[in-house]
C-alpha cells in the first residue's frame, strides 16, 4: 500500500470533501448476493413444513460446520491465527449448552446466550496463555489448552467424566418441534457466520486485520494494534464455534467428552477452508458443499476417505494454496462487499482508483 | 521413597521425550517449519519397525538399523517433493500441508494395520531393572533410552558446531537468502535438516514402541508432548529440549503417583505456567532472531 499516488487526491479531498471522492463498498455483485442470499434464507427456513428428518439433521450439521469453517477462516485466513484448539470451544459449547438446560433449567435460547458468554470467558483465559506463542507454537499450544479442558471434563463426575451426559430437552417440546427450533437455530447460526464475518471485515477492524496480513509491523506504525486486534478476533471465533457447537448437540443430543473435544472439529474446519480458498468470505461456504459432497458420496470409504482428504488438501496448498475459491475468484465478481474502492467525482476525472482487486497474502 | 522413584522414572522417561522432540527443535531451527505430522511420523517409523520384526524375528533395537535411514530417505524426499513448496507463502502453508500429512499417515496406518494396539519385542532388556534399593528400581530400558537421547543430542551438537554441514545447516537457519548467495543450495540443506529430523524420531519411536504400546492414532499425543519439551526447554537450545523432556516426564510421572488421572494433566499444567512465567522457556537463544 504506498501512500505517494493518492496523497494529492486525498489532500483535495480534505479540502473538498463531498465532491472529490466518495468510498464505495457495495457492488452489483454484492447486492445480487445479497438477494440470493435473502431467498435462499426464505426458501431453507420453510424447510420444516415440507422436508424429511434426515435432511434437516444434514442440513443442521452443514450450518454449524459452516459457521465453524467461517470462524476458523476468520482467525487463520483474516488474522492470521492457525489454532489447532477451536474443539476447545466447540465442546464447551456442547457442555455449555448441556449445563443451562439441565442443571440451570434455562429456556434454550437464554441457554444459548449463556454458553457463548462461557465460551467468551474460556477464550478470554485461552488467550492469556496462547498468546506467548506465535505461528506454529500457537497452533499446538492452543491443542494444549482444549486437551487440558477434555481431562479437566474427563475429571468432573458432575459433567459425566468419561461416560459422557446426554441433553434432556425442555420438557413440552416434542422430538418433531425440538428439530424445528433446532434447524432454525443452525440456519441463523450458518448465515449469521457469513453475515459477522462480513460486518467485521467492512469495519475499521476488518480493515486493521487487513494491515496486519499485508505487514504486521508496518500495521503497528500506521497505529493498528496488532495484539489487541488479534485478540478480538480470537474471542470472536471462539464465541461462534461454542454456539455452532451448542447447535450441533442440540440436535445430537449425546455428548461424549472424546468426541465433542476432540481435534477431528478442527480438521474439518481446516479442510473446508483450505480446500474452499483461504482468507475469503465465499471460501468456507465452497469447503463446506465440497466437503459435505464428499463425505456423503464416499463415507463407505471410511479411513480411506480421510487419507485421501487429506492428500487433497496438501495438494491444494501445494497447487492452489488459494482453494477451489482462488482458482475461479479472477473471473467472478467479489460476492461479499468488503472492500472499499475509492470513486473520484472531481476531474481528473478518468483516473479513478480502482482497489477493488487487492493483492493476495504475501 | 516413592516419591524419589516418581521422580527417577520421569527423568528416564524425559529421554524418551527429549529423543522425540529433538527433530521438531531441529526443523524449526533451520526453517521455521512446524511440524504437525512429527509424532505421526515418528509411530509410522514404529510401524515400520513392526514389518521388520515380523518378517525377521529380529530384535527391535536391531531395526533401528533399517528405520532410521528410510526415515531419514522419506524426510528428503518429503522436505524435496512437498513442503520446500509450501516454505514460500509464509506461516500458514507448511503447518496445513503437514496437518493434512498427518491425516494421512493416522487413517493410512488403520487402514493397513487396523486400530489394534501393536508393540515391539526387544527381548530381555524390556523387563530387566537394576534394584538400588527396596523400593527404587530402575529398568535398563529407560537407563537405555536416556543415554541414547543423550549421544543423539550430543551427536548433533558436534554436528553443528565442528562440520562442515554443521556451519551450513546455521548459515541458512540465520539467513537463508543470505546462504543462497554464498553458494549453498537451500533447498537441499532444508530437506537434509528434515531427513536428521526425521532419523531421530525413528530412534525415539522403536524406543517408544518397545517401551509402551502404540496404535495409528497415538501421533498427535507424541507431538504434543514433543512440543512441550521444546517450548519449556527454550526454541533453539538442543540441551534445553533435554532439560524441557525431563521437567515434562518428571512432572507426568509425579502427577501419576498423586492420582493416575492427573498423569497427563500434570504435565500440560508446568508447560502452562512455564509460558506464563518464562515464556521464553528454561534455556533460551542468547540472541533472538527476527522471524
Amino acid at each position: 500500500m504506498s501512500a505517494g499516488p493518492g496523497a494529492g487526491v486525498v489532500g483535495t479531498a480534505t479540502a473538498r470533501p463531498s465532491t472529490a471522492f466518495r468510498v464505495e463498498r457495495g457492488t452489483l455483485a454484492s447486492r445480487l448476493t445479497a438477494i440470493v442470499g435473502l431467498v435462499l434464507l426464505a426458501i431453507l427456513a420453510a424447510v420444516p413444513a415440507w422436508g424429511t428428518s434426515g435432511m434437516m439433521k444434514l442440513l443442521v450439521e452443514f450450518l454449524t460446520l459452516l459457521a465453524m469453517a467461517q470462524m476458523w477462516n476468520l482467525l487463520a485466513g483474516f488474522a492470521g491465527l492457525v489454532s489447532i484448539g477451536q474443539q476447545a470451544f466447540v465442546g464447551v459449547g456442547a457442555y455449555g449448552i448441556f449445563v443451562f438446560l439441565n442443571l440451570v433449567h434455562t429456556d434454550i435460547v437464554v441457554a444459548l446466550a449463556g454458553t457463548a458468554i462461557v465460551g467468551l470467558g474460556v477464550a478470554a483465559v485461552t488467550s492469556l496463555f496462547a498468546f506467548r506463542l506465535r505461528d506454529g507454537y500457537f497452533a499446538v499450544g492452543t491443542w494444549v489448552i482444549a486437551e487440558v479442558i477434555r481431562i479437566l471434563i474427563l475429571l468432573s463426575p458432575a459433567l459425566g467424566a468419561g461416560t459422557g451426559v446426554t441433553i434432556r430437552p425442555p420438557a413440552g417440546l416434542s422430538a418433531g418441534g425440538r428439530l424445528d427450533i433446532t434447524y432454525w437455530l443452525a440456519l441463523v447460526v450458518g448465515f449469521g457466520s457469513i453475515a459477522v464475518v462480513a460486518l467485521i471485515m467492512r469495519s475499521r477492524l476488518g480493515l486493521a486485520l487487513r494491515a496486519i496480513r499485508d505487514g504486521e509491523m508496518s500495521a503497528a506504525s500506521v497505529g493498528v494494534n496488532v495484539q489487541r486486534t488479534k485478540r478480538i478476533v480470537f474471542l470472536v471465533a471462539a464465541v461462534g464455534c461454542a454456539v455452532a457447537g451448542a447447535v450441533y448437540y442440540l440436535q445430537l443430543l449425546r455428548i461424549q467428552p472424546n468426541a465433542a473435544f476432540g481435534v477431528d472439529w478442527t480438521a474439518r474446519m481446516i479442510f473446508i477452508v483450505v480446500i474452499g480458498g483461504l482468507g475469503r468470505i465465499e471460501g468456507p461456504i465452497v469447503g463446506a458443499i465440497v466437503y459435505f459432497t464428499l463425505r456423503e458420496v464416499l463415507a463407505d470409504y471410511g479411513a480411506a476417505y480421510l487419507a485421501a482428504l487429506g492428500l487433497v488438501a496438501i495438494a491444494v496448498v501445494v497447487i492452489a494454496p488459494r482453494g477451489l475459491w482462488g482458482v475461479v475468484e479472477s473471473r467472478l465478481p467479489a460476492l461479499f462487499a468488503v472492500q472499499r474502492r475509492l470513486v473520484v467525482t472531481e476531474p481528473p476525472a478518468t483516473s479513478s482508483i480502482d482497489s477493488r482487486k487487492e493483492p493476495g497474502p504475501t | 521413597m516413592e516419591w524419589v522413584n516418581a521422580a527417577v522414572q520421569g527423568i528416564l522417561l524425559g529421554g524418551l521425550y527429549a529423543l522425540l522432540a529433538t527433530g521438531l527443535s531441529l526443523v524449526f531451527g533451520v526453517m521455521r517449519l512446524v511440524n504437525l505430522a512429527h509424532g505421526d511420523l515418528g509411530i509410522l517409523a514404529a510401524f515400520f519397525a513392526l514389518v521388520i520384526l515380523e518378517a525377521t524375528r529380529a530384535n527391535a533395537l536391531l531395526s533401528l538399523a533399517i528405520v532410521v535411514p528410510f526415515m531419514m530417505l522419506v524426510g528428503y524426499v518429503l522436505q524435496r517433493g512437498v513442503l520446500n513448496r509450501t516454505l514460500e507463502g509464509g506461516v500458514l502453508p507448511p503447518l496445513l500441508a503437514t496437518f493434512g500429512l498427518a491425516v494421512v499417515i493416522q487413517n493410512g496406518l488403520l487402514t493397513v494395520f487396523t486400530a489394534d494396539s501393536q508393540g515391539l519385542d526387544a527381548g530381555a532388556i524390556e523387563t530387566a531393572s537394576l534394584r538400588l534399593t527396596d523400593q527404587l528400581a530402575i529398568g535398563w530400558l529407560p537407563v537405555l533410552t536416556l543415554t541414547v537421547a543423550i549421544v543423539v543430542l550430543g551427536g548433533l551438537q558436534l554436528l553443528l558446531d565442528r562440520t562442515q554441514l554443521g556451519r551450513v545447516l546455521r548459515a541458512t537457519a540465520d539467513d537463508a537468502p543470505a546462504a543462497r548467495l554464498m553458494g549453498i543450495n537451500d533447498r537441499h540443506i532444508f530437506a537434509v535438516a528434515m531427513a536428521i529430523s526425521l532419523g531421530t524420531v525413528a530412534i525415539g519411536g522403536v524406543f517408544l514402541g518397545i517401551r509402551t504400546t502404540f496404535g495409528p492414532f497415538d501421533g498427535p499425543a507424541r507431538l504434543i508432548f514433543a512440543f512441550e519439551a521444546v517450548i519449556i526447554g527454550g526454541l533453539g537450545s538442543l540441551w534445553g529440549t533435554l532439560v524441557g523432556g525431563i521437567v515434562l516426564g518428571v512432572a507426568q510421572t509425579v502427577g501419576n503417583q498423586i492420582d493416575p488421572a492427573y498423569q497427563i494433566l500434570a504435565g500440560h499444567l508446568v508447560f502452562l505456567a512455564i509460558l506464563v512465567i518464562r515464556p521464553t522457556g528454561l534455556f533460551p537463544r542468547a540472541v533472538s532472531r527476527a522471524a
